[in-house]
């Protein structure tokens, strides 16, 4: 039985693809590109979680943990060696291979026990990892992080095209200038990863994994290894989150457990592919777009609506931006409930129905 | 070896691993009171984890549930105790023995019925509906977790809630030269006589007869005509109030309670169990004083190396014994 995407998926995934490449030159403000910057790092991040979760059928909750390696590889290196295009290097691959390290280490240790067993030490591995950075403050510093200077190229100031002016030059009312540069590199390495990882699930690999999720013992009897394939789909979703660290790090121009390594990111990525809908890649892509929205504008919403309704009894309070993980994860419960196929997943399962 | 195999195996086997860290670090901390203080806290320590653990390990092993969300008990009684206990302020700092006690089993006793309403409150609604799929049994539970400690965060505020203590549970008593805190000496024998509890009716009644058939194999007993779902509910709920127990004691422990503590002592739930192996509650109890002593001699003898020590040991005991010290037989 081959498992269809709709078209509807598909064309929604375009369409949200059109938009990032183009999100630049149609909204203009800080925040906006902020937002758009977020949706393609995430998308990444998820996608390769989904490997895991949706293709594999392996709970880890030490996604950021890699996210945070690959953070903190490019930021000490910038912050140590200054801007420039050597230590993102260098800063990424360390992050990649601590990366390596770590998830074999991981994997080894614990995916031939129960699949339990290891959702709970991903979880604590995480946890320590956490702790460390905070703790090791002259290498990350600690709680504050590090802030530091990207490459050349992104600052706002470099001129990509000059006109005759020697001013920046213009295109359809935008200025070509490092911040551009800057949003087009994180969308681009994104969207490498994304097709990367699209290839691999289209792969002979791919099948393989989703056999090992449907019927381990089957897979097993077929002969194929199955501690062998987990542990490699285990360290390629960290190698791609490790990267998608070092470009957000590259972005952000700061580095900080907030940012990088907090568990509330992994309940994000938790939730993105839930609501996108966990087994296809195209999922990853609905569901980080729609939570970054949210977090950005529906927070918002519920902190104006909240205002708003100042004088009324209980409302406000419900409403309040502070409540908002609260419901976060009502929402999560009721969608693992409910719509365990996640909004691409219902949508193509629809399809076929009809 | 075998010999020596056969000797260890018979004075009591893994059970004797806590005496040998104990007996190690006896000689590298090299003061003898210093090492009892220290000894006295990790066992302390080690029965308030296991007073947390032993339901999760029981349920894992009779319904292969894993609740992730087993630290929002946790959380629940350390918060429903310090706010019986605070509300009680007078009682608490009566010269009165009797007020004092009366106040601390209130506070225990109210973190307990909340256990066990919440207990049943979460196996019927959250997890009956995912029985048999771990994998939405681990994002419900995790997601039900983050709605328990936001509701916490949303009543008490995110600000640290101070604990009053009993006053006949204040101060230390000093033999010797070593001082032990009373505290400490009775969340340690309150640890005992649960555990002692807890072996009596698993080991000596009929229902512990029942429970251990169920996890060694829960379609057999169900074959033979038991409702091992009704006993599933009862140990669920048992162990969400010594969960919230353990929660209540810990709060009196740490004096100063803010909504985080659930999630940060489920990672030391989770170590401890899987240490112990999953499904048995003399593995939990041996996993729970080892992950209390080595945290207390760790952080005494090389303080950087202390949040880490409890990772360590569980890399070490998963090489060893993937399946952690004393399984459940399975």
């Amino acid at each position: 039985m081959k498992n269809q995407t709709s078209p509807i998926v598909k064309l929604a995934v375009l369409a949200i693809a059109a938009a990032l490449l183009f999100w630049p030159f149609l909204f203009q403000d800080v925040r906006s590109i902020q937002v758009a910057a977020r949706i393609c790092v995430f998308i990444v991040l998820v996608a390769s979680y989904d490997l895991l979760i949706g293709y594999t059928g392996i709970v880890s909750f030490a996604h950021t943990m890699f996210f945070g390696f690959g953070s903190y590889g490019a930021a000490i290196a910038l912050d140590r060696m200054g801007a420039g295009w050597t230590p993102v290097l260098l800063g990424g691959l360390a992050g990649v291979a601590v990366s390596l390290v770590v998830a074999v280490a991981v994997g080894l240790l614990s995916l031939r026990v129960k699949a339990i067993f290891f959702a709970m030490i991903t979880l604590a591995a995480a946890s320590v990892a956490l702790v460390l950075a905070s703790q090791l403050s002259g290498l990350t510093g600690g709680e504050d992080g590090i802030t530091y200077r990207a490459p050349d190229l992104f600052k706002p100031a470099t001129k990509l095209l000059v006109d005759e002016e020697g001013k920046v030059a213009s295109l359809f009312g935008v200025r070509l200038n490092g911040k551009l540069a800057a949003y087009y590199f994180v969308f681009v390495s994104s969207l490498v990863l994304f097709l990367a990882m699209l290839r691999l699930v289209a792969s002979p690999i791919g099948t393989v994994l989703k056999a090992i999720r449907e019927n381990e013992a089957r897979a097993e009897a077929i002969g194929y290894r199955v501690v062998a394939y987990r542990t490699f789909v285990f360290c390629i979703a960290a190698v791609i989150a490790s990267l998608a660290g070092t470009v957000y790090a590259v972005w952000l121009k700061y580095t900080g457990p907030e940012t990088a390594l907090s568990f509330d990111i992994m309940i994000d990525i938790l939730l993105m592919v839930v609501i996108g809908g966990m087994g296809t890649m195209w999922g990853a892509v609905i569901g980080a777009t729609l939570m970054v929205l949210a977090q950005y504008y529906l927070r918002d919403l519920m902190g104006s609506a909240s205002e708003a309704l100042a004088g009324l009894p209980v409302l406000p309070d419900i409403l309040s931006p502070d409540r908002w993980l609260l419901w976060l994860g009502i929402v999560f419960i009721l969608l693992v409930y409910f719509f365990p196929k996640g909004i691409a997943g219902t949508l193509s399962a629809r399809g076929k129905g009809a | 070896m075998d010999k020596l195999n056969e000797t260890i195996d018979r004075l009591g086997g893994v059970y004797l691993l806590p005496v040998a860290v104990a007996a190690v670090c006896f000689v590298l901390i090299g003061a003898p009171s210093s090492w009892a203080t220290l000894t006295v806290a990790g066992l302390a320590m080690g029965m308030m984890i296991f007073l947390m653990a032993s339901g999760l390990s029981l349920v894992f092993g009779l319904m292969d549930v894993l609740n992730f969300g087993h630290s929002a008990f946790v959380s629940l009684g350390a918060f429903i105790a310090a706010s019986v206990l605070a509300s009680l302020g007078g009682w608490l700092g009566s010269p009165s023995l009797m007020l004092n006690i009366a106040a601390l089993v209130a506070a225990f006793g109210a973190a307990m019925v909340f256990g066990l309403i919440a207990g049943w409150f979460f196996e019927t609604v959250i997890i009956k509906p995912v029985y048999s799929d771990h994998l939405r049994q681990i994002l419900i539970t995790m997601g039900a977790l983050i709605v328990v400690e936001e509701l916490i965060l949303a009543i008490w505020g995110g600000t640290p809630f101070s604990v009053g203590r009993p006053a006949f549970l204040e101060g230390a008593f000093v033999i010797g030269d070593v001082t032990i805190e009373i505290y400490r000496f009775f969340a340690f024998m309150l640890g005992l006589i649960v555990y002692a509890g807890l072996y009596w009716v698993l080991n000596r009644t009929r229902l512990g007869l029942l429970i251990r058939a169920g996890v060694e194999n829960r379609e057999m007993v169900e074959a033979l005509g038991f409702r091992i779902d009704r006993l599933f509910i009862g140990v669920f709920m048992a162990g969400s109030a010594l969960a919230a127990l353990g929660g209540a004691m810990w709060a009196g422990y740490e004096t100063l309670i803010t909504p985080h503590l659930g999630a940060d002592m489920m990672i030391v739930v989770f170590i401890v169990v899987i240490i112990g192996g999953l499904g048995s509650v003399q593995g939990t109890l041996l996993g729970a004083i080892m992950v209390g002593l080595m945290s207390n001699y760790v952080g005494f003898l090389a303080p950087k190396l202390s949040l880490a020590s409890n990772m360590l040991l569980m890399m070490v005991i998963l090489l060893w014994r993937p399946n952690g010290l004393k399984p459940a037989v399975k």
